[in-house]
């Protein structure tokens, strides 16, 4: 059991009304467990549409009104309860969004950061916002500054300080990298790092798994909604021999610098998970146990696998 | 040559230059990587070659004439965002289908399922639609794509799926390919010369 974030058979369903109130039921996370430590870097990488940044706003208790959560999320030892998340969200637990348009476009970038600092004896709000600034090399002019006369990079240092500021103990980076050349990918990597190393907990979701393998402490692999595989980072290293799941090796073959290896079909959709192993329609591997009943999370050589045939 | 742009510049309105001088030429059957840092014009680029802008300055000629200004255009362009790129209010089946109809095999390697077809394009997910995407794109009557990051915001397997498509037409029929991107590693995987850009 973890000593931040403890995820245990999480679903997560959505409920959608269609043309003549046909209902329709969509499992989008399915029976997933993950945790998150202190003083780590968890990757979350896997499949567009695999449900990472679904699990993101689940933890931190944004999901939309039509979504239903089953299964169990603890932090810091307590249950994740709608009264818990709103504590925790922001001060506990920060978000760092994907979209850079997450700033305010109409509000200079200092006061924005600033609102997120806690009210304590530790000097004041603007004094909290400009340590973190500092910390980052953001000057006092971009402190004047508004969101749009910001670079990229900038933009990423922006993003990353209102999460700092709040001095929560996990840090959710949600696919912070997108777009960045590779300077800024490897400084917004090492903030990354130095959080975790300061005891912190940081979530990082990301489909760039050159990167992550490079900061990461643990890879969670997801694949329809559910993780398949979690193990140390360094077992991607250097050939990805010792990976456990069909998946994952595939995606590792799939990787510019590895091939570029394709798989044939598609990640199945939530409106129809087959029964079984959601992989086993594109797995070489696959017999018709892998159909009979969804493998859940085993140990198999210091890691785990969702995978019947994964030793 | 089949795509030439020679000593094209742009830039909007009167603001700075967002390129100048640039030469590039993609023949047919060939893959050609742009690589630069982000903010550096590559999309621009990418847009001018394609016909969406037209340079400020110097030219881009497709078999040794201007691009069409009416009718397909022999050059297409794949852009990062799938999302902005089909009409909302269109049922897949007439995405795939506005183009050229788009054939079983070239679904199938894409990785197309056929009840995707019914559904609108906010029922599916980025890495979905781009698939679709690159099958519109992939007429017969494409001469030369325009890939600007196409499979950057997609995972690994997918990014694969989509090359492998792409490649399949450069070996099969001639297809030229520009790759723009600013991931060496995929460049390098793709290419076979680079020009840099910034």
């Amino acid at each position: 059991m973890s000593d931040l974030l403890d995820i245990v058979d999480v679903s997560i369903s959505f409920t959608r009304y269609e043309a003549g109130l046909r209902r329709r039921t969509l499992r989008v996370i399915n029976g997933l467990s993950v945790d998150v430590r202190r003083g780590e870097v968890l990757a979350v990488i896997g499949s567009s549409g695999s449900g990472k940044s679904l699990l993101a706003h689940a933890v931190l208790g944004i999901l939309p009104g039509n979504a239903h959560l089953s299964g169990s999320m603890r932090f810091v030892g307590e249950e994740l309860t709608p009264e818990r998340q709103r504590r925790a969200r922001g001060r506990e637990i920060a978000l760092v969004p994907q979209a850079v348009t997450s700033l305010d476009p109409l509000m200079r970038v200092g006061p924005q950061v600033r609102w997120g600092a806690p009210v304590n004896g530790n000097g004041s709000q603007a004094e909290a916002q400009r340590r973190v600034f500092a910390r980052y090399g953001l000057t006092p002019e971009v402190e004047r500054s508004f969101p749009a006369q910001l670079s990229g990079g900038m933009t990423r240092r922006v993003l990353l300080s209102t999460a700092v500021v709040s001095g929560a103990s996990l840090i959710i980076a949600d696919e912070p990298t997108p777009g960045l050349d590779p300077e800024a990918l490897a400084e917004t990597m090492r903030h990354l790092r130095e959080l975790a190393d300061e005891n912190k907990g940081v979530m990082l979701i990301t489909h760039d798994i050159e990167t992550a393998v490079t900061i990461a402490d643990r890879i969670a692999v997801f694949y329809a909604g559910t993780a398949v595989e979690v193990c140390p980072a360094h077992d991607f290293l250097p050939d990805g021999a010792a990976l456990r799941h069909p998946y994952t090796r595939a995606l590792w073959r799939a990787l510019p610098r590895n091939g570029l290896a394709p798989v044939a079909g598609a990640q199945p959709s939530y409106d129809d998970l087959p029964d079984g192993c959601a992989f086993r329609a594109r797995c070489d591997r696959a017999t018709s146990a892998c159909a009979a009943t969804r493998p859940a999370l085993r140990s198999v050589r210091g890691g785990m696998v969702a995978c019947i045939h994964a030793a | 040559m089949l795509l030439e742009a020679d000593g094209i510049g742009f830039r909007y309105g009167v603001g700075p230059w967002v390129f100048r001088g640039l030469d590039i030429a993609v023949d047919a059957g060939e893959v050609v990587g742009l690589l630069g840092p982000s903010g550096c014009g590559k999309t621009t680029v990418a847009r001018v070659l394609a016909g969406h802008e037209r340079p400020r300055e110097g030219r881009v000629l497709f078999d040794g004439a201007p691009l069409p200004r009416s009718g397909y255009c022999p050059v297409q362009l794949v852009s990062q965002h799938p999302e902005h790129a089909v009409n909302p209010r269109w049922r897949m089946r007439e995405v795939a289908s506005e183009g050229w109809r788009v054939d079983e095999g070239t679904m199938e390697m894409l990785g197309i399922q056929a009840e995707w077809l019914e559904r609108y394009s906010n029922e599916l997910s980025g890495g979905e639609l781009q698939r679709f995407c690159v099958a519109r794109a992939l007429s017969p009557l494409t001469r030369v794509l325009i890939a600007d990051e196409m499979t950057t915001m997609l995972d690994a397997i997918t990014q694969a799926q989509l090359w492998r498509a792409v490649r399949e037409a450069v070996d099969r029929r001639g297809l030229g390919v520009l790759v723009v991107s600013h991931e060496r590693s995929l460049i390098d995987a793709l290419c076979d010369r680079v020009v840099a850009l910034g």
